[in-house]
């Protein structure tokens, strides 16, 4: 059994807004184990890339941790001061965004970037970073990387871009790594090389990745175990040959029937009526039940508990009581 | 979905260059070929695809043959006639057979104008009808997107990604077009809905006899909604072929390489992907001979000087390229 470098319980994090404190995540709870994949799956405004942020502490001002804890190596960092999160973040923890050009500062030399994290949380000179920055660039696949050390962002093309992106995030050799849909804004043949390059290091480092994304084609290629959110809730986890084998709740059978299939001609594409709901809407009893087929009246009343299919399999849906008794087992309520 | 080998659109060698200005004077320093050398049929009736990288030229191609751009040269053939010189005046019939979805849902609605409308707007224009009339047929159009009555009154800001979307699909077919290019109409929308607006333009097509134009870089979908399928690359035509023989079939190298990088959603299936090293070269400056021979696993020497020739390998399967 590997030991788990971060777990998250019970994880609600609110907005301030206008309408008065909205939940973006509603009480996630999951584990992230060493050398582990962990891919969170689920459409725009499910919470996902909010649950990321939280583990940063990277939350827009408006935004906190209400309730929960997210320990990572056995410190909470839901209660962490924003300076000992600073001396985390980027070194034990670091994250990958979506677009690098926004992330990459367009105003300093790939170099300086580089060196930054180096020199404040390994305490190199400026010598030794750069040597070091080079060493990182040529890891991640980047051609004549002294070179590429004096160049800005703007000269570099996208996927070059997020290869500098990695380098620095990969820098101080984190035991987590966060990747926030890394490939979306990437070209096919140019997401094909990034996985592999995140596949490759993420075995020469041995660290864990939580890989955040909405394309299930990029979940199975890169995931040990899959999380699906709906509305600010985990709905369904399990290993990703479960998830994609044996899927069980509605919203997960939804999502993998809503992708056309590339080597299928016959595909029938079914897809999930309706749209995610806003923050500020009330929903009663399953967050889903409003778009969901299988729907009976237990769902419109009580929020479902979770299930367990196997030992690591467990979903957050009524069908499942049914089923549970007829040989299911049935896990801790939340 | 049967297609007869009408022709309804012809497009002869168009090209479309941006000038690069620069300088003191802003003068012309040299040009981005965004489409260079495309020749195809466009029949009627079919949805013909067109896929290729960011910057391949492929949303250029679908904004030149409406007409959104013009022409650096080449021919537009519409229904049997040369609509490639005439004037705005001469082509507004035309325009009312040709529509376009936008990308963009966001984007392409104004956020001051109530979708009613946004909706009558062509209406007013290529029609003749009062404006009762035209509030019953935009409440139809509504309706046939799976949008309601009550959404008339309603601003953008009140829709949805996939509404939107619908807004835009209802747009474009508002004035009974014949052909539609769709510049990556679902890749702005989350999976779930992406899903039910694809249903839309098949059903749509059905309907009301329609030939698409589809712009995307999602391979799925495109096997999902197409007939045929052009690959471009640096705005050139790379394969054409019916939908099955390039999936099943693929030929250029680079098509190979486009396929075998798309993640498939199936666990544990190692496939052997064709790793293409190096990014797309500038439209700018393409490589010499073959555009792809930059990164083209099986380039030989003449591949860096000679043009390849567009030639026929099978019934209705065009590849450019000399080693395959």
């Amino acid at each position: 059994m590997k030991d788990t470098v971060l777990e998250v319980t019970n994880l609600v994090t609110k907005f301030k807004s206008a309408d008065g404190l909205l939940p973006a995540v509603r009480g996630a709870s999951f584990s992230v184990k060493k050398g582990e994949t962990l891919c969170i799956v689920g459409e725009s405004g499910c919470g996902k890339s909010i649950t990321a942020l939280s583990i940063m502490g990277l939350l827009p001002s408006n935004g906190r941790i209400t309730d929960g804890s997210i320990s990572f190596n056995n410190k909470n960092l839901a209660s962490m001061s924003p300076k000992e999160m600073q001396k985390l973040r980027g070194n034990d923890v670091s994250m990958i965004f979506q677009e690098p050009m926004t992330a990459l500062n367009p105003v300093f030399t790939v170099g300086f970037q580089i060196r930054e994290p180096l020199m404040i949380h390994q305490k190199l000179s400026k010598k030794q970073a750069h040597a070091r920055g080079i060493e990182l660039l040529k890891m991640v696949g980047i051609p004549s990387p002294a070179e590429r050390m004096n160049q800005f962002p703007h000269e570099l093309s996208g996927g070059m871009r997020q290869r500098v992106m990695i380098a620095i995030a990969l820098s101080c050799n984190p035991s987590l790594l966060i990747a926030d849909e890394p490939t979306t804004a990437l070209d096919v043949t140019i997401q094909a090389q990034i996985i592999d390059l995140l596949n490759d290091l993420k075995e020469k480092l041995d660290m864990s990745m939580i890989m955040i994304t909405h394309d299930m084609g990029v979940v199975a290629e890169i995931a040990d175990r899959v999380i699906v959110m709906y509305a600010g809730e985990v709905i369904e986890e399990g290993r990703v040959e479960e998830i994609f084998e044996n899927p069980q709740h509605p919203y997960t059978k939804g999502l993998l029937s809503s992708v056309p299939n590339v080597d299928d001609p016959d595909f029938e594409l079914k897809p999930i009526a309706g749209s995610m709901p806003m923050l500020n809407e009330k929903i009663s009893g399953c967050r889903f039940h409003p778009r969901c087929p299988h729907a009976f009246d237990k769902c419109f009343s009580e929020s479902p508990k979770t299930f367990s299919v196997t030992d690591k399999q467990n979903v957050r849906c009524w069908l499942q009581e049914e089923v549970g008794q007829n040989g299911g087992r049935r896990a801790s309520s939340l | 979905m049967a297609v007869d080998e009408q022709v309804l659109y012809s497009v002869k060698n168009v090209k479309k260059h941006f000038p690069i200005k620069g300088g003191l004077l802003q003068r012309v320093k040299s040009h981005v070929k965004a489409v260079d050398g495309i020749t195809l049929d466009i029949y009627k009736g079919e949805t013909l695809g067109v896929v290729g990288e960011s910057g391949c030229g492929k949303s250029t191609l679908g904004r030149t043959i409406l007409g959104l751009e013009s022409l650096t040269e080449g021919e537009l053939v519409f229904n049997g006639k040369n609509i490639s010189k005439y004037s705005a005046r001469q082509l507004k019939p035309f325009k009312k057979e040709m529509q376009m979805i936008f990308q963009d849902p966001y984007a392409s609605l104004n956020p001051k104008q109530r979708i009613g409308d946004a909706l009558e707007e062509a209406l007013i224009i290529h029609t003749q009808l009062s404006a009762q009339a035209r509030r019953e047929k935009v409440i139809k159009l509504l309706n046939e997107v799976g949008l309601k009555e009550e959404h008339y009154e309603r601003y953008p800001h009140e829709f949805s990604g996939g509404q939107r979307q619908r807004i835009g699909i209802a747009r474009a077919i508002s004035i009974n077009p014949s052909f539609i290019v769709c510049d990556e109409p679902v890749s702005a929308l989350d999976v779930s809905v992406q899903a039910q607006v694809i249903k839309l333009l098949k059903d749509l097509q059905e309907k009301h006899a329609l030939t698409y134009l589809f712009v995307s870089h999602d391979l799925g979908v495109v096997r999902h909604l197409c007939n045929r399928v052009l690959v471009m690359y640096l705005g050139q035509m790379v394969e054409l072929a019916p939908v099955e023989k390039l999936y099943e079939n693929p030929t250029h190298p680079y098509t190979e390489a486009l396929l075998s990088a798309i993640p498939r959603p199936v666990v544990g299936r190692k496939r052997e992907r064709i790793r293409l090293t190096g990014d797309l070269p500038s439209p700018s400056n393409p490589p010499t001979g073959c555009p792809f021979h930059t990164r083209c696993p099986i380039a030989k020497d003449h591949c860096a000087t000679e043009k390849p020739v567009w030639r026929q390998i099978d019934d209705g399967h065009f590849i450019a390229c000399h080693e395959r």
